[in-house]
């Protein structure tokens, strides 16, 4: 569907960041109640590594990346970026969402802009917004408005969006979980893509095994609420993956057996 | 090159066809209207008057000029561009109203069925256009003024005061009790202790109209503030915006469609204080001509003002509603005004 220019590589050479989270807790208050999500999360992340959060709905992975964002700050415990904790957001750790929630009102070159709006940078960095929309492949679609695009190309203004900001760090929460299959499929091998292109550090948060196995190295595998981390998975397949190798589907039913689900594999 | 959205293609096609505008030839329906109104001039020419009647002639006239461009445009076809499939659009409209002008003018000039002084016909009221234009154009000229000068305050105050409670917890814990209790309140109740405090009965009918303008402004921008999705904030968070981006670039741009319906029941409502202002405040204006011309029984005067007012507000409703397409163009299935 996409052929991506391959040679925009280096306008986001920037390197990725390295993640400490040491043993954090984190709970919401519903109604006076206290509802512990997050239980003693304890790993770290190499830079440029792409990882994925792996368990079922509502578990508290999507917290995690708020915590990791700067959105919210946890009950307990220490999430380190680089070796220093994360404080508000900034713009080396970008999330993308479910939904690409663009702005309506902007263009899509608008909307691309965004961040380096905010920063006011956005006068001296004009190529920067032309040459993350053509590496998401959507040229000539500048002027267009968020109504007129299809999921697909809106979640890949969203991308765009995050990745002029020459993000260290990328959060993706469920970017693909409202994607029609075949338009997922094909996003999905473009993020490895970027990743690789960009040399960015990424965490992948979805319930989607297959997704996870394919997409990255390693599948951190989430309990139920409140989340404790309850298998680590090595992916060790180079990259590009074949979705029918053989260890994928041995992966997966080891996946889906820590999610309790071995008896459907 | 990722295949274009279906969406796309269909700007493209412009606007949903109006009626008649994929006909080519002549327009039939035209001839018919333009026949109606030959009909209405000779009408309006040939039936004597019960009661004689000036500017009888002119309204002949001006019908027997309405059906030639009506002609015109059947025989010019698309031409002449976007007047002309407009006009064909109300078409029916035209005949409809040849058939309401006839039928006015004989219960009224030709047969006298309706009481002289209290019901006017056509051309009576347009006596009071060609006799009296100055101090009616005047009129307008005023009350457009003063209209203009209330509602710019009461729009700005109202905006300004929307956007703060919406944005800060405690301006909205001061200024929501003040607002339930003082909004609803008709501005026109202030009447009295306006013309008393303010030192010009112009500068209290000012303030009026602001309020009244002012208090459906708040309310929606207010909630339109508060109903902007969060999501917004968080993405222009994760970005690096700092609050007054977050207030000029997010929150006020996606509560905009919300100020524009504050500004259009604003708008309406300042209409209804203004004419009141006017009565029994301002001697100038619209609503003093009404009141003047009820002072000396002038019914036809009172008509035809009343017909500039119709037009008046419905014109300053027009531009409101071009200036709300042109700013939220972004937005599709725009309400049509």
């Amino acid at each position: 569907m996409v052929a991506l220019a391959t040679n925009q590589a280096a306008v986001f050479a920037a390197a990725g960041q390295k993640i400490d989270i040491e043993n954090v807790f984190h709970q919401f208050e519903l109604e006076g109640e206290p509802l512990p999500v997050l239980d003693g999360i304890d790993f770290s992340v190499e830079p440029g590594s792409f990882i994925a959060l792996l368990g079922p709905s509502g578990c508290g992975k999507s917290t995690l990346l708020r915590l990791l964002a700067g959105l919210d700050h946890p009950t307990k415990g220490d999430l380190k970026v680089d070796g220093e904790n994360v404080g508000d957001p900034d713009p080396s750790r970008i999330m993308v969402f479910q939904d690409p929630t663009l702005f309506p009102w902007r263009t899509v070159w608008d909307n691309v802009a965004l961040g380096l709006e905010a920063r006011g940078i956005v006068k001296k960095s004009r190529q920067r917004v032309d040459d993350a929309i053509q590496l998401v492949g959507l040229g000539g679609f500048d002027k267009a408005y968020p109504h007129q695009l299809s999921g697909g190309m809106a979640q890949r203004v969203a991308l765009a969006r995050a990745l002029v900001n020459e993000p260290r760090l990328l959060l993706l929460d469920e970017p693909l979980g409202k994607l029609d299959s075949l338009t997922r499929l094909t996003m999905q091998t473009e993020l490895v893509g970027l990743w690789q292109r960009a040399g960015l550090t990424a965490v992948l948060v979805t319930h989607d095994v297959e997704e996870a196995l394919f997409l990255t190295q390693r599948v951190l595998v989430f309990g139920p609420r409140p989340a404790r981390i309850v298998a680590d998975i090595e992916v060790d397949l180079p990259y590009p993956r074949h979705r029918g190798d053989p260890r994928l589907a041995e992966l997966r039913r080891e996946a889906l057996g820590h999610l309790g689900l071995a008896a459907t594999w | 090159m990722a295949s274009i959205d279906p969406a796309l293609s269909d700007r493209t096609d412009g606007e949903p066809t109006l009626a008649g505008r994929e006909r080519v030839g002549i327009w039939v329906l035209g001839l018919v209207a333009a026949a109606t109104w030959i009909g209405v001039a000779a009408l309006i020419e040939l039936w004597p008057e019960i009661i004689p009647q000036p500017y009888g002639r002119e309204l002949a006239i001006i019908s027997l000029v309405f059906a030639l461009a009506l002609v015109v445009v059947a025989a010019a076809g698309r031409l002449l561009g976007a007047a002309a499939s407009t006009t064909r659009y109300y078409g029916p409209w035209f005949v409809a109203a040849a058939f309401v002008v006839a039928g006015w003018e004989i219960v009224t000039a030709k047969t006298g069925l309706l009481p002289v002084p209290f019901f006017s016909s056509p051309q009576s009221i347009l006596e009071v256009f060609f006799d009296d234009w100055s101090r009616l154009g005047m009129s307008v000229g005023y009350s457009v003024l003063l209209l203009a000068k209330g509602y710019f305050f009461g729009a700005l105050a109202g905006f300004a005061t929307g956007v703060t409670i919406g944005w800060s917890r405690t301006a909205s814990y001061w200024v929501h009790p003040l607002l339930r209790l003082i909004g609803p309140l008709p501005a026109t109740a202030w009447l009295p202790l306006a013309f008393f405090i303010f030192p010009t009965s112009g500068s209290a009918s000012v303030f009026l109209i602001a309020l009244a303008t002012a208090f459906p402004v708040t309310i929606l921008t207010w909630s339109g503030i508060a109903s902007v999705n969060r999501d917004y904030y968080d993405i222009a968070r994760t970005l690096g915006a700092k609050p007054s981006f977050l207030i000029l670039k997010v929150a006020i741009p996606a509560a905009l469609p919300h100020v524009f319906v504050g500004l259009f029941m604003g708008l309406g409502t300042s209409f209804a204080v203004l004419v009141v202002a006017e009565m029994l405040g301002v001697k100038a204006g619209l609503g003093w001509y009404l009141q003047w011309a009820q002072g000396w029984a002038a019914y036809n005067n009172m008509y035809a003002a009343l017909l500039v007012m119709a037009l008046m507000c419905s014109g300053l409703i027009t531009i409101l509603f071009r200036v709300r397409d042109w700013t939220l163009s972004w937005q599709k299935g725009l309400v049509r005004w």
